[in-house]
């Protein structure tokens, strides 16, 4: 039984990620997390890419994880997990286990949409039973903030920095939502912590099917986005307002949009508050900014018109 | 009872893990080691065994996945080779620091470039400081009972660790060979239940793998891993013992030939070692006292055992089918560690042989024999380290 | 604390005891901290839900005070905080003044 989605109801249950974990004050990414857990009303194990979640998580004899939790590189919190969760099926099939258990499992950006992407692909491919959740901070911020391809359009990274004759990333960032949607898994979905309950609801989906499942979820880092440590979830809410974070699922291949802005934001709503786009906003760029938003705009359209096809 | 069969290498190989019956599989393929998981892929879809296959997309997400269920709490295998195991690089040294006892079956081939399929032993001294534990096998039926005591060695409650059974690809892997199969029952006997240390699905405990360890405490953890390492021989010399009691089959930390009252000798690895054997016995019956060490236990290496089976020679070639180039062969680094500690030692040479599958052959030891026979009468020795073999 | 030797280690360094990080007390990090003014407070628990770290005390679906171990000072909940009547139930004051 799920427990009921009002935050009366979830404050009674315990923290399955617990205080004096070591992530910076006011990222977005432990917030992810409790959630995902707060969701979760199974037992569960976890395995975790490498990232700033991971090392900020575990440190020596200190972790913040109260359900089984497993690291072992960057690229195969996919491939690792498919390991878990197949002997758990090898252990039920032999009489040695009996529980119902979940696995879910964690990756930043760079360690799901670059180096991971392969192994991810192949456990979604393979079936395993398992919700991936990716934590979107759109770069490398472990290392210091450098360009994965989850990296928005324009944005100062440290790989691509914003310099006099190329003003930051130029290319606009992959799909990854709907490239795991195409695997054809039962649900893959696209959330943001602002938008708790929706976030919520869609663990618990995708906790209903058995099999493959994908989630994408924004995570500000207010060191990575050089915004302020009090923002993130009002930049999430400023994300989703103006599509450039659209909240929808794909459930069984059909696309259904979740959250619709009642008006819809310019992105620079969004962008404005965060020092890595400050250069957008300088004489000179306006075309690059422009381009943002076309693109903002144009992937929205399509997800509209996915929606209204019914595919 | 033993039942003699005419088997190839591989398949050999696939019978020994199907008597285990171990609970995971990686399967990923790869030259020359393929068949090998193909023939067990056909035991689990023939109902054969309880084992789950996870049919991967790569070697590393098959380390990966290997890693997840060991972890997990259960009995877990793979088998690679060549680029396979070079795939494998990072998340070797994560079994073994993880102290996963995965058993893996390395059938060794050449590494790319050139691309080449054929047995050399490049990849697995590639892997030789990864924390695995390495051993090495001459023919089917010693890579046949190295895989069975694998499993003893590597779940042993003091050891829990991570090992490579290592044949060479075509040479064994392909060859249809006479040898002696175990009966099932004597097998799953003789390894036993697995018997978890710290799973993960022990709900009840929740325990993390994987923590960042800083500088406070990674030094620590390593000298702790190298302890472990210290206790494999006796461990191995045990499980030997009782394969012995079932098999009849006697192994130790590597073998000797006819090496007690030997002047000269070989050292060389798996295959090899056969062809070496039959020359040895030429070079007795001419008077010559010629003799043979064949390392077994590769990893850990036992330094004072095979130092004080080698002190009585006179010159010694050290045989290596890879090159650590710049340097020596990496068996031969090895054994003159091993010898540099006794007061009077023999003269060491290295050859290199048998790179990308060159045949290594009875003239190639003959060669090599005179050499040494030259250097043990007060010759000088011309060149250290030489290529033979090979053309000009 | 005593540092421990190598004998003394968990074989594969495995955490065996989940949650321990709560030894692990982030108050320390703290610039800013946040204040709760009870009588502003409607109890919508956005603050709990939002706080990064776990830091606000709720018992029996009510609000209780702030963990001050814990909490690192980032500033959400006072952001996020609807307060009563557009008068805010969490403001944040700089520490050690
Ligand atoms: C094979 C490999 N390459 C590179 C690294 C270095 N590395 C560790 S974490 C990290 C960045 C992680 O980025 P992301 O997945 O987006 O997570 P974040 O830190 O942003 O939360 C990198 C590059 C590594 N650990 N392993
Ligand atoms: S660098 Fe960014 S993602 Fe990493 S812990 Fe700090 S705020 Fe979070
Ligand atoms: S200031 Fe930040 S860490 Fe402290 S209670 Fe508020 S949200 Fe939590
Ligand atoms: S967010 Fe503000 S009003 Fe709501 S429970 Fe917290 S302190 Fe009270
Ligand atoms: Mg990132």
């Amino acid at each position: 039984m799920a427990t009921p989605l009002t935050l009366k109801e979830l404050s009674k249950k315990e923290d399955l990620f617990t205080h004096g974990h070591r992530m910076c004050s006011g990222c977005g990414a432990p917030i992810v997390v409790k959630m995902v857990l707060m969701a979760t009303d199974y037992p569960v194990i976890a395995a975790n890419a490498t990232g700033c979640l991971e090392v900020s998580s575990c440190i020596s004899e200190y972790t913040a994880w109260k359900i089984p939790w497993i690291h072992t590189a960057f690229e195969n919190a996919a491939a690792t997990l498919s390991g878990v969760e197949t002997m758990y099926r090898s252990l039920k099939k032999q009489g040695k286990i009996d529980k119902d258990v979940k696995f879910i499992a964690f990756g930043g950006d760079g360690g799901t949409y670059d180096i991971g992407f392969q192994s991810l692909s192949g456990a979604m491919e393979r079936g395993h039973d398992m919700i991936y959740v990716c934590y979107d901070n759109g770069a490398y911020m472990n290392t210091g903030i450098q360009r994965s391809s989850a990296t928005p359009l324009g944005a100062d990274t440290t790989t691509c920095p914003a310099g006099s004759v190329i003003p930051g990333k130029l290319r606009a960032r992959k799909n990854l939502t709907k490239i795991m949607a195409a695997h054809n898994i039962p649900y893959a979905a696209q959330a943001s912590p602002s938008h708790w309950m929706d976030l919520m609801k869609k663990v618990q989906k995708a906790h209903s099917y058995e099999g493959p499942k994908f989630l994408n979820v924004l995570a500000p880092c207010n060191r990575g986005w050089r915004s302020k440590t009090n923002d993130a979830i009002a930049l999430c809410k400023l994300a989703v307002n103006s599509c450039y974070w659209p909240l929808y699922e794909i459930e069984n291949g059909v696309t259904k949009i979740t959250s619709t802005p009642r008006e819809k934001a310019p992105v620079a709503d969004f962008m404005k508050p965060q020092g890595r786009f400050k250069h957008l906003f300088e004489p000179g760029n306006e075309a690059l900014l422009q381009r943002v938003q076309e693109e903002v705009d144009a992937e929205w359209e399509k997800l509209k018109n996915a929606e209204k096809c019914g595919c | 009872m033993a039942k003699v069969v005419a088997v190839t290498g591989n398949e050999a190989c696939a019978n020994a893990l199907r008597q285990v019956n171990p609970d995971v599989c990686g399967i990923y393929p790869i030259t020359p080691q393929t068949d090998m998981m193909q023939r067990y892929a056909s035991f689990i879809s023939d109902g054969k065994v309880d084992t789950e296959a996870i049919l991967v997309e790569s070697e590393h997400s098959s380390m990966s996945a290997c890693i997840g269920a060991s972890a997990a709490g259960g009995r877990v295998i793979t088998a690679t080779s060549s680029q396979g195991l070079a795939l494998m690089w990072e998340m070797l040294h994560i079994a073994s620091g993880d102290r996963l006892p995965i058993i893996m079956p390395v059938v060794n081939r050449a590494l790319s470039a050139p691309l080449n399929i054929h047995g050399d032993h490049s990849d697995a001294m590639g892997a030789r400081d990864t924390g695995w534990i390495q051993i090495w096998s001459e023919n089917a039926q010693e890579a046949y009972d190295n895989t069975i005591q694998a499993f003893r060695v590597g779940e042993h409650m003091d050891i829990r660790l991570p090992v490579m059974v290592c044949l060479d690809g075509f040479i064994i892997s392909h060859s249809i060979e006479r040898m002696e199969y175990l009966e099932d029952a004597e097998v799953k006997n003789f390894v036993g239940e697995f018997k978890n240390l710290y799973p993960l699905l022990d709900l009840e405990k929740p325990k993390s793998y994987g923590p960042l360890i800083l500088t406070d405490l990674y030094h620590e953890y390593k000298r702790a891993q190298h302890e472990v390492m210290l206790k494999v021989k006796d461990v191995v010399l045990d499980v030997a013992k009782d394969f012995e009691k079932m098999s009849g089959r006697k192994y130790g930390l590597f073998e000797t030939y006819r090496l007690e009252d030997a002047d000269i000798a070989l050292v060389i690895l798996n295959s090899a070692a056969g062809t070496s054997k039959d020359v040895i016995d030429e070079f007795r019956n001419k008077g010559i006292k010629a003799g043979l060490l064949k390392p077994r236990l590769f990893r850990p290496f036992p330094y004072e055992e095979v130092a004080e089976a080698l002190k009585n020679t006179k010159a010694v070639c050290v045989l290596d089918r890879s090159d650590s180039f710049g340097g020596y062969g990496p068996l031969f680094m090895e054994i003159s560690s091993a010898l540099y500690q006794l007061k009077e030692r023999p003269v060491l040479i290295n050859k290199i042989y048998g790179l990308g599958g060159r045949d290594y052959l009875p003239s190639h030891a003959e060669l090599v024999l005179n050499e040494l026979h030259g250097i043990a009468q007060g010759g000088k020795i011309n060149i250290i380290k030489e290529y033979i073999g090979v053309r000009e | 604390m005593k540092q421990k030797g190598w004998k003394e280690l968990v074989p594969g360094a495995v955490v065996l005891e989940g949650g321990s990080a709560c030894k692990f007390k982030t108050g320390s990090w703290r610039a800013f901290r946040p204040v709760w003014i009870e009588e502003n407070c409607i109890q919508c628990l956005f603050c709990w839900i939002y706080c990064p770290d776990m830091a606000i005390k709720v018992k029996d679906g009510k609000r209780g005070e702030f963990d001050y171990d814990y909490c690192k000072g980032c500033g959400i909940c006072a952001l996020e905080c609807p307060g009563k009547k557009g008068k805010k139930a969490i403001v944040m004051e700089e520490e050690g003044k």
